[in-house]
C-alpha cells in the first residue's frame, strides 16, 4: 500500500479570535432577506458587510480563477470575492469570508474549495473561509451557528420572504409608483434595527409581526387590473440573485407582469426534510427523524403565521411547506435531493395551481439537478397541467440577456394572449379557434401575391 | 384600415412586409444585413416602405431577434418572433399542423394543433443557417453550390448534430481524408435535421401538414428533403416562406407611425439600452504601436537563396486542417523555400503541384529527407511517400526550440485547433488543445469577418486602434455570436467588435484551454505561433492579458512545416537520400477515394479508401486494424474489452416470475452483475440493454429534454426504447442518491445526473407508458436496511415476494458484485504483469464504468491499445491505494476513484493516466483539475480526452500521439541517468518519497 502523504496546500481557518478582528464578507444572494440576515449576524457580534459590487469584472474575475466549467453561481460569487478584495477597500489581514455549503450530492457543496483554491490562485492565500452549514461540514471553523443566531437568521428568512411578497403583489397595482418599495424600504430599516438589537426574532415576535407588516402594505392604493402572472423558480443563485439572472425579476416587472419568487423558507425546510426521508428511504436510526420533524413543524407554525397575514388582507400566499411535500406525488420522488431537487418541481406545479400559469426556469448552464428536476419534468407537468407555460432559461457568463429576453418574450407573449382572450388549453384542445375567429380575414383567405412596389403610391410631400 | 408594416430583424437578415388595407401582400424584401442594423432598418423605412404606402404612414410592428433593442428605442411595438410566425401560419396556412422555421441562429418548431406549443433552440444548441453558411465556407462553396452538391451526394456519413462546433471538427478530418464534398454537404443537412428533431421535439412527434419556413429551408431543397425523409412525411413550402414573421408581424401591427419620423427615431435611438461593457484599447497611442511592430520583427529566421549550390535539401510538409503549409531548408536550417496555401478541402493536389514546381525551378534538386505532419500527415506519407511522419505538437516544439532553445511554453493557434504546451525537462508535458468547444481559432475570426463583410486580414486590422474593446467573454462561437449581436444592438462600431473579438481568441486559449491565470504560471520563454499570430491584434491581445512580451517568429504561420523539416534533418542520417515521390511518379501521380462500411464486425465503421496510382492505399476511419491487416486485436491486454465481456456474459436464465430489464447505462455499467444475481435469486429472467450504438442513440434522441446533459445519460432514452421493444414484464433501473462507500472519500454520492436519471425516463419516454417501470430509490449502500427497504419496494410490484427471498437475493447480489470487481482487479493486475514482462506503457484510462460503452468512448481503448499499450481501467486499481487529503471536497464514489488511480499512477515508473471526460460532465470541471494536481506532483504527465456524441479520434490521436512521444522523450533522457529497474510485477508497491510541492 503506498502510504505517501501528498502536500495538499494549507488554508487558514476562520478561528474564534477573528470574530473580533475580521470583517466577514458575504456574497449577495437574496437582497431582502440577506440584509436581514446580516443584522442578526451583528448581534452575534459579527462584523459583516453583504457584497453589493457587480459589473463585468466580477464574472471576468471568476473567470480567470475557476475552472470554466464550473457553474455559474461559483463563477459569479468567487468572482465577487476576488473583486471585492482587490478593490483596496478591505484590509486583507482583517477579512473573511463566509459561504454557504449544503452537504448535498451537487457541485455546490465544492463552491468552499474551489473559492479556496482561487484565493490562493489570486495572491490572497491568508484570506480565511468560513462555511456556513447545517450538515456537519467543515468542523473545525471558528463560525458557530449559535442558536440565538439561527434564530435571528430565520426570523430574516421570514420576514424577508413576507416583504418581497408584499411587494410583488403590491407593485404591479400600486397607483402611486414607488410606494410599495418605498414600504419595502421603510421596514427593512425597522427589521434590521430590531434584529440587530435581538429584539423581534423570538417566533413569538415574528407571528406578532407580520400582520403589522401586511396591513401596512395593504393601505397602499391600487387599481385592480389583470396581469400576466409569473412565476419564478430554480437553482437558488440565479433564481434569486439579480446578479446572477440578469435582474430577472426586474425584467418582468417592466414587462407589466405580476411576479411570484417562491420564498426563501421552503429551501430551508426542504433541507431539513431531506435529513429524515434520507432514513426513511435507506434507513438509519429512528432518532435522526425526530428533530428534522420537529423543527419542520417549528417553523411550520411561523409560516400558517405567514400564510394567515397574507391571506387576512387579501394577499395570494404561497402554500405551506406541509403542501409542497404532497404535489410531486406521481411526477418526481422525494428522494430527489441533489441542488433543488424534488422542491423546484414541487414549486413548478404549486405555481401552476395558483395561477401563476407562467413560469421561468432559471438555472446555471449545464446545472446537473436541473437536467432532472427542472428540464426533465417539464414535460410531464404540461401534459398533466396544460395550462402550464414553462419557459427554461440558462444563464451563462457569456451567455447574452437578448437571448434569454427573447425567449422570456416568447412565454409572455403566450401569456398575453391568454390573458386577453381568457382562453386556457385544455389537454388535446387546438385551443386558438376564438382567435381565428376574430381575425377579419380568416375563412377568406386572400392568396397571397406579390405585387411589387405601387407604382400608384402617392407621393409623399 | 390602414396599411401595415411588418419589419422583421434577425440575426443575419431583415425582411419586411407591406400590407395594404384588404391585407394584401404589396412589398416585401429579404435582405442581408451584415450587422448594420440601424442603418439598414432606417434605410428600408423612409426609403421602399415608405414609397409603398400612401401617404407615408402605415401601422408598424417590429419582430426578430435583433429587432428587439431596436423596437424598444424607437417606441414601436415588438412582437416576439416565433409568436410572429404563429400569427402569420394560422392566417395564410390555416390547415398546418406544425411549423418547422430555420432562421440566421434560431430554429423553431410550432405545434399549432392539438395543444399549441412553440419550442426555440436553447442557448448551446447551435446555429442553423449561420452553421450551414460556415460549412458551406469550410467546403468553399456558397450555400447555394453546397445544396447542388448534396444533391449528387451517394452516401452521407455522420456528424455530431448538437452544435455547430461540433459537427466542425467532423467534418474538418472528413475532408483531410478525401471525403467526396458531395456526400460531406449532404451530412451537414442531415446534421441539421437531427438537430432541430432532437433538440426541439423533445418527444413530441412532428405529424400532419408541416410547414418550413425561413431562409434555409427556402433556399435548399436538400434540406427540406432530408426533414421530409426523417420526418417521414412531405412538408410544404409555402409562398413567401422567409416572409412568414415579418407577415406576422404586420398582422399584428396597430399603431400607426409616420415612416419618416419613425426611420429618423430608429437612427436616433434605435441603439436601445445604448453601451456595452468595453475594455481597455490594445494600444494607448500609435508610438505604443509602432514599438510593438519593430520589436516582433526582430524575431526573424534566416534565409539563403535556392540556388543551384544548396546542396541536399530537407522538405517539410504540414498539411493542417485548413491549410497546407511546405518548408524547404538546407543542410544548416537556413530556409529556402516556403509556401502557404489554403487546402481547399484536400491537400494532395496542392502539394503535388507544389513539389512540382520544385522539381521543376530546380534541376537535379536533391532531396535528402521529406516529413509529413498535421491532420494530412498519414495521407502525405502514403501518397508521396515521405520519409518520416511527426505529431504535430512534436513539429512545432522543435520549431520552437530552434528559435528559443529555452522555450518553456508554446501556445499555437492555427485555422481549426489550438496547440499548447509546456515544456518540462526538455520534453512536451502537459498538452492543451482546444475542446470541440471553445473554438477561438483562425476560422473563428475568419467567419465573423466574413459575416460582417470584410477580409479576415482587413477585419482584424480595424481592431487595431479601436478605442474600446467590446467585452465579448471567452466562450463558443454560438454564444459569441450572440454576445456580437448584443454589442451591435448596443451600438457597438466595427472597430471594436474587431478588437473585442481578437481579444476572446486569447482569453478562449488562456481560460479555457489552458486555464492559466498569469504569466508566471506558463513559464518565462513563450514562442507563439500559428497563422492566428499574424494577426497583430491577437498578438498584442495575448501580451496584454499575459502581461509580458513573447516571441513570435516571423514564420508564425510555417512553424509546423518548419519543425518537419528540421526533425527530418535530426533523423536523416550523412548521404541519406529521400523517398518523396520524384519528378515522374509526381507527373503519373492519381488518387482515388472511396467511402465503404467495414464489415469485419458490429462496429460498421464507416472507412475512407485513398488508392494512389501506385498501387499504395490509406485507409481511415477504422476502430482496429481489422479492414488494414485483416486480422483484429483479440483485447486481451485492454480492461475495458474485458469488462463488456464480462458483463455480457450476464445471460437471462428462465425464471418462475416472469422477465425483468435492466438498461445498459450510467451506474448500471457497474451493477449489472448485483442485480443481475439479484433478480435472478428472485426468479426472474433478466435481460439487459444492448451496448450502445449510434442507431441506439438516433433511436432515443427525440425524447432527451435537456440538450446539455452528458452524452452516456442521453444513451439512457435509446436504452429504455430497446428494451420496450423486447416486451418484457417489467424494466428496473433504480434512483440511488448514495454509491457503495469504498473508504475512499469523504462522502459516497453519486452524481445528480447518475442517481435521478431515472426520474428523467419516467417523465419522458412515451414508450414507457403501460410498462412496469420500476425506479424507486434504493440504497444498496446499507446493506442490512436495503433488504427490509427492497423487500418494500418489490412488494408494491409483486405482491407474492417474501423478504426472506429478498434477503437470499441481497446476498446473492452483494456475492456476484465482489466477485465481479475481484474479477477486474484480477485481470487488472495480470495485464500489468503481462505489460511489465513485455516492457509494454501502461495506460490507466480513468472515466466511470460506464466510459466501457463503446458509443461513449468511440474506441479510444482500442486506439491506445493500438499504439502498444496495455488499458486498464480506474476501479481496477483505486484499491490499492487508501484515502487521502484532497484539496477539494471528495464525496462521489466513482470520482475518488480517480483520485486514488492517479495516485497510484505516481509510483508506477511506467504507468500513465489519461482521463476520460464526458462534455457537459460538471462535476469533472472539480475532478479535472484535482486530478491534473495530483499528477504533477507526482511528476507525471496529465492528459484529458474529451468525449461527446463526436465520433472523430483526429484530435484525441494527436494527444496520445504527443503523450506517447513525450514518455519517450522523458525515457530517453532519463536513459542517460541511472534508474530504479522497472520494478516487480505486483501493482501494490511503495513509492519512493516525493518531495515535489
Amino acid at each position: 500500500m503506498s502510504q505517501v502523504s501528498e502536500p495538499i496546500p494549507a488554508y487558514p481557518k476562520f478561528t474564534k479570535a477573528m470574530k473580533a478582528t475580521h470583517t466577514i464578507l458575504i456574497p449577495n444572494m437574496a437582497p431582502v432577506q440577506f440584509a436581514i440576515m446580516k443584522a442578526a449576524m451583528e448581534h452575534a457580534g459579527y462584523k459583516v458587510e453583504v457584497l453589493g459590487n457587480c459589473g463585468s469584472s466580477v464574472a471576468q474575475l471568476g473567470l480567470k480563477y475557476v475552472h470554466n466549467d464550473t457553474c455559474y453561481p461559483a463563477l459569479l460569487v468567487i468572482g465577487q470575492f476576488l473583486d471585492a478584495l482587490q478593490s483596496g477597500k478591505y484590509d486583507l489581514d482583517r477579512t473573511a469570508l463566509l459561504i454557504t455549503q449544503t452537504g448535498g450530492g451537487c457541485r455546490a457543496s465544492n463552491y468552499i474549495h474551489l473559492l479556496r483554491k482561487a484565493l490562493a490562485k489570486a495572491g490572497y492565500g491568508q484570506v480565511p473561509v468560513a462555511s456556513l452549514n447545517f450538515s456537519g461540514l467543515e468542523k473545525d471553523s471558528g463560525f458557530e451557528l449559535t442558536l440565538p443566531l439561527l434564530r435571528g437568521l430565520l426570523a430574516g428568512i421570514f420576514y424577508g420572504d413576507l416583504l418581497c411578497a408584499l411587494r410583488s403583489q403590491t407593485q404591479p397595482y400600486e397607483l402611486h409608483k414607488g410606494d410599495a418599495e418605498a414600504k419595502t424600504r421603510q421596514w427593512l430599516e425597522t427589521l434590521c434595527g430590531w434584529v440587530r438589537r435581538g429584539q423581534g426574532v423570538s417566533m413569538r415576535a415574528v407571528k406578532r409581526t407580520m400582520p403589522l407588516i401586511a396591513s401596512d402594505f395593504a393601505a397602499i392604493p391600487k387599481k385592480v387590473a389583470p396581469k400576466v402572472k409569473v412565476g419564478v423558480v430554480g437553482e437558488i443563485y440565479v433564481k434569486y440573485s439579480p446578479l446572477g439572472n440578469n435582474g430577472l425579476e426586474r425584467f418582468l416587472a417592466d414587462e407589466g407582469c405580476e411576479v411570484n419568487l417562491p420564498g426563501l423558507l421552503g429551501f430551508v425546510e426542504y433541507c431539513i426534510y431531506n435529513m429524515a426521508e434520507t432514513t426513511r428511504l435507506y434507513g438509519g436510526s429512528a432518532a435522526s427523524v425526530l428533530g428534522p420533524d420537529a423543527l419542520l413543524a417549528w417553523l411550520d407554525g411561523g409560516e400558517q403565521a405567514m400564510r394567515k397575514a397574507l391571506t387576512q388582507y387579501g394577499y395570494h400566499a404561497p402554500a405551506a411547506f406541509k403542501t409542497l411535500t404532497k404535489l410531486p406525488e406521481g411526477i418526481i420522488g422525494m428522494g430527489n435531493k441533489m441542488g433543488e431537487g424534488w422542491l423546484l418541481t414541487a414549486e413548478m406545479i404549486e405555481l401552476v395551481q395558483a395561477g401563476y400559469e407562467n413560469i421561468v426556469c432559471a438555472q446555471p448552464f449545464g446545472c446537473l439537478p436541473n437536467h432532472i428536476c427542472g428540464k426533465g419534468m417539464i414535460n410531464r407537468i404540461r401534459a398533466l397541467y396544460p395550462a402550464a407555460n414553462i419557459t427554461p432559461i440558462d444563464y451563462d457568463p457569456s451567455a447574452t440577456p437578448v437571448n434569454q429576453e427573447n425567449r422570456i418574450k416568447l412565454m409572455l407573449a403566450v401569456a398575453r394572449e391568454r390573458l386577453e382572450t381568457g382562453e386556457k388549453p385544455g389537454p388535446g384542445a387546438a385551443g386558438t379557434a376564438k382567435n381565428e375567429g376574430k381575425n377579419p380575414f380568416y375563412g377568406e383567405m386572400p392568396r397571397l401575391r406579390h405585387t411589387g412596389p405601387r407604382a400608384a403610391a402617392p407621393a409623399r410631400g | 384600415m390602414s396599411y401595415r408594416v411588418g419589419l422583421d430583424i434577425g440575426s443575419t437578415t431583415i425582411k419586411y412586409a407591406v400590407l395594404d388595407e384588404a391585407g394584401r401582400l404589396v412589398d416585401s424584401r429579404y435582405e442581408r444585413h451584415y450587422s448594420h442594423i440601424l442603418e439598414k432598418a432606417r434605410e428600408l423605412l423612409c426609403g421602399p416602405i415608405a414609397a409603398s404606402v400612401p401617404g407615408g404612414k402605415a401601422a408598424v410592428a417590429i419582430s426578430g431577434s435583433a429587432g428587439m433593442g431596436l423596437a424598444e428605442g424607437c417606441g414601436a411595438p415588438f412582437v416576439q418572433e416565433v409568436f410572429a410566425t404563429r400569427i402569420a401560419a394560422k392566417k395564410y396556412e390555416p390547415q398546418a399542423d406544425a411549423v418547422i422555421e430555420l432562421g440566421g441562429e434560431d430554429a423553431k418548431i410550432l405545434f399549432l394543433t392539438g395543444g399549441t406549443e412553440v419550442r426555440m433552440n436553447g442557448s448551446c444548441a447551435g446555429g442553423t443557417g449561420a452553421f450551414i453558411d460556415q460549412m458551406a465556407t469550410l467546403l468553399k462553396m456558397t450555400p447555394n453550390e453546397l445544396d447542388a452538391a448534396a444533391q449528387k451526394a451517394e452516401k452521407t456519413y455522420t456528424i455530431a448534430s448538437r452544435c455547430g462546433v461540433f459537427a466542425k471538427s467532423d467534418v474538418q478530418p472528413l475532408l483531410n481524408q478525401g471525403a467526396r464534398p458531395e456526400d460531406v454537404a449532404a451530412s451537414i443537412y442531415q446534421a441539421v435535421v437531427n438537430q432541430t428533431i432532437a433538440g426541439l421535439a423533445q418527444g413530441r412527434p412532428i405529424t400532419g401538414r408541416v410547414l418550413y419556413l425561413g431562409g434555409p429551408l427556402t433556399f435548399s431543397k436538400t434540406l427540406r428533403q432530408s426533414f421530409d425523409a426523417a420526418l417521414g412525411l412531405a412538408g410544404a413550402l409555402p409562398e413567401n416562406s422567409l416572409l412568414f414573421v415579418a407577415l406576422g408581424a404586420a398582422d399584428y401591427a396597430k399603431e400607426e407611425f409616420e415612416l419618416a419620423a419613425l426611420a429618423a427615431a430608429v437612427a436616433e435611438k434605435g441603439g436601445g439600452r445604448g453601451g456595452y461593457a468595453s475594455q481597455p484599447p490594445l494600444f494607448a497611442n500609435k508610438k505604443e504601436y509602432e514599438e510593438f511592430h519593430a520589436r516582433h520583427l526582430r524575431a526573424s529566421v534566416p534565409r539563403a537563396a535556392f540556388g543551384a549550390g544548396c546542396g541536399p535539401v530537407h522538405i517539410g510538409i504540414d498539411a493542417g486542417s485548413t491549410t497546407v503549409k511546405l518548408v524547404v531548408i538546407d543542410q544548416d536550417a537556413n530556409i529556402l523555400f516556403t509556401d502557404y496555401q489554403p487546402n481547399l478541402g484536400s491537400p494532395l493536389p496542392l502539394i503535388r503541384a507544389t513539389l512540382q514546381k520544385l522539381y521543376a525551378g530546380h534541376p537535379g534538386l536533391a532531396v535528402a529527407s521529406a516529413t509529413a505532419t498535421g491532420y494530412g500527415e498519414e495521407l502525405v506519407r502514403t501518397a508521396l511517400h515521405a520519409d518520416y511522419g511527426v505529431v504535430e505538437t512534436v513539429a512545432h516544439f522543435t520549431a520552437a526550440r530552434w528559435f528559443l532553445p529555452e522555450v518553456d511554453f508554446i501556445i499555437d493557434i492555427g485555422g481549426q485547433d489550438m496547440k499548447c504546451f509546456k515544456i518540462e525537462d526538455g520534453a512536451i508535458g502537459n498538452i492543451f488543445l482546444n475542446e470541440a468547444c471553445s473554438s477561438g481559432c483562425g476560422s473563428f475570426l475568419q467567419t465573423f469577418a466574413e459575416a460582417l463583410g470584410y477580409e479576415v486580414k482587413d477585419f482584424a486590422a480595424l481592431g487595431l486602434f479601436a478605442e474600446s474593446p467590446v467585452d465579448l467573454g471567452s466562450r463558443c462561437t454560438v454564444f459569441m455570436n450572440s454576445s456580437v449581436k448584443q454589442a451591435q444592438k448596443d451600438g457597438a462600431s466595427v472597430e471594436n467588435i474587431s478588437a473585442g473579438l481578437s481579444i476572446s481568441v486569447v482569453k478562449n486559449a488562456l481560460y479555457k484551454v489552458i486555464r492559466a491565470s498569469s504569466a508566471e504560471e506558463l513559464g518565462r520563454r513563450i514562442v507563439v505561433q500559428g497563422g492566428t499570430f499574424y494577426n497583430e491584434a491577437v498578438l498584442r491581445a495575448f501580451e496584454k492579458e499575459m502581461g509580458c512580451e513573447v516571441v513570435r517568429p516571423d514564420i508564425a504561420g510555417l512553424m509546423g512545416a518548419f519543425g518537419a523539416a528540421l526533425y527530418g534533418r535530426q533523423r536523416a542520417g550523412q548521404g541519406h537520400k529521400s523517398s518523396l515521390l520524384d519528378a515522374d511518379a509526381l507527373a503519373a501521380f492519381s488518387q482515388t477515394v472511396q467511402s465503404v462500411r467495414c464489415g469485419g464486425c458490429t462496429n460498421h465503421c464507416q472507412l475512407t479508401v485513398n488508392r494512389f496510382a501506385d498501387g499504395s492505399r490509406l485507409v481511415s476511419g477504422n476502430r482496429c486494424e481489422k479492414p488494414v491487416t485483416g486480422k483484429a486485436d483479440a483485447g486481451g491486454r485492454n480492461l475495458y474489452e474485458i469488462k463488456r465481456r464480462l458483463l455480457a456474459a450476464y445471460e437471462p436464465r428462465p425464471g418462475a416470475r416472469g422477465s425483468i430489464g435492466i438498461p445498459m447505462c450510467l451506474n448500471l455499467y457497474e451493477l449489472l452483475p448485483f442485480w443481475h444475481a439479484f433478480f435472478t435469486r428472485l426468479g426472474f429472467a433478466v435481460y439487459h440493454g444492448p451496448f450502445s450504438s449510434r442507431q441506439l442513440y438516433l433511436d432515443g434522441q427525440g425524447t432527451i429534454p435537456s440538450d446539455t446533459v452528458c452524452f452516456p445519460a442521453k444513451l439512457a432514452h435509446g436504452q429504455v426504447k430497446a428494451l420496450t421493444g423486447m416486451a418484457l414484464d417489467a424494466i428496473f433501473y433504480p434512483c440511488m442518491t448514495y454509491n457503495l462507500d469504498e473508504g475512499l472519500s469523504d462522502n459516497h454520492y453519486n452524481c445528480p445526473v447518475v442517481a435521478y436519471y431515472p426520474e428523467v425516463l419516467a417523465g419522458n419516454c412515451p414508450e414507457l407508458a403501460g410498462v412496469r417501470f420500476i425506479f424507486d430509490y434504493v440504497g444498496i449502500h446499507r446493506p442490512a436496511d436495503f433488504v427490509h427497504k427492497m423487500a418494500a419496494i418489490l412488494k408494491k410490484h409483486f405482491a407474492d415476494i417474501t423478504k426472506k427471498e429478498v434477503q437470499a437475493a441481497a446476498d446473492a447480489g452483494y456475492a456476484e458484485y465482489k466477485r465481479h470487481m475481484d474479477t477486474l482487479r484480477a485481470e487488472g493486475a495480470r495485464i500489468i504483469r503481462e505489460a511489465r514482462a513485455e516492457g509494454r506503457r501502461i495506460i490507466v484510462l480513468a472515466g466511470r464504468p460506464y466510459h466501457i460503452d463503446p458509443e461513449v468512448n468511440h474506441g479510444i481503448d482500442t486506439l491506445i491499445t493500438r499504439y502498444g499499450a496495455a488499458v486498464i481501467t480506474e476501479d481496477s486499481v483505486a484499491a490499492y491505494e487508501q484515502k487521502q487529503p484532497t484539496s477539494v471536497l471528495n464525496q462521489w464514489t466513482y470520482h475518488a476513484r480517480l483520485y486514488a488511480a492517479a495516485r497510484w499512477c505516481c509510483a508506477q515508473p511506467d504507468a500513465d493516466l489519461v482521463q476520460l471526460v464526458s462534455f457537459g460532465c460538471g462535476v469533472d470541471a472539480i475532478t479535472t483539475d484535482e486530478t491534473r494536481e495530483i499528477l504533477q506532483r507526482g511528476g507525471k504527465l496529465y492528459t484529458q480526452l474529451k468525449i461527446d456524441e463526436i465520433t472523430n479520434l483526429g484530435a484525441v490521436n494527436i494527444r496520445l500521439r504527443s503523450l506517447f512521444a513525450a514518455l519517450d522523450e522523458k525515457q530517453r533522457a532519463a536513459a542517460a541517468e541511472p534508474r530504479q529497474p522497472a520494478s516487480t510485477p505486483r501493482p501494490a508497491e511503495t513509492r519512493p518519497g516525493q518531495e515535489r510541492t
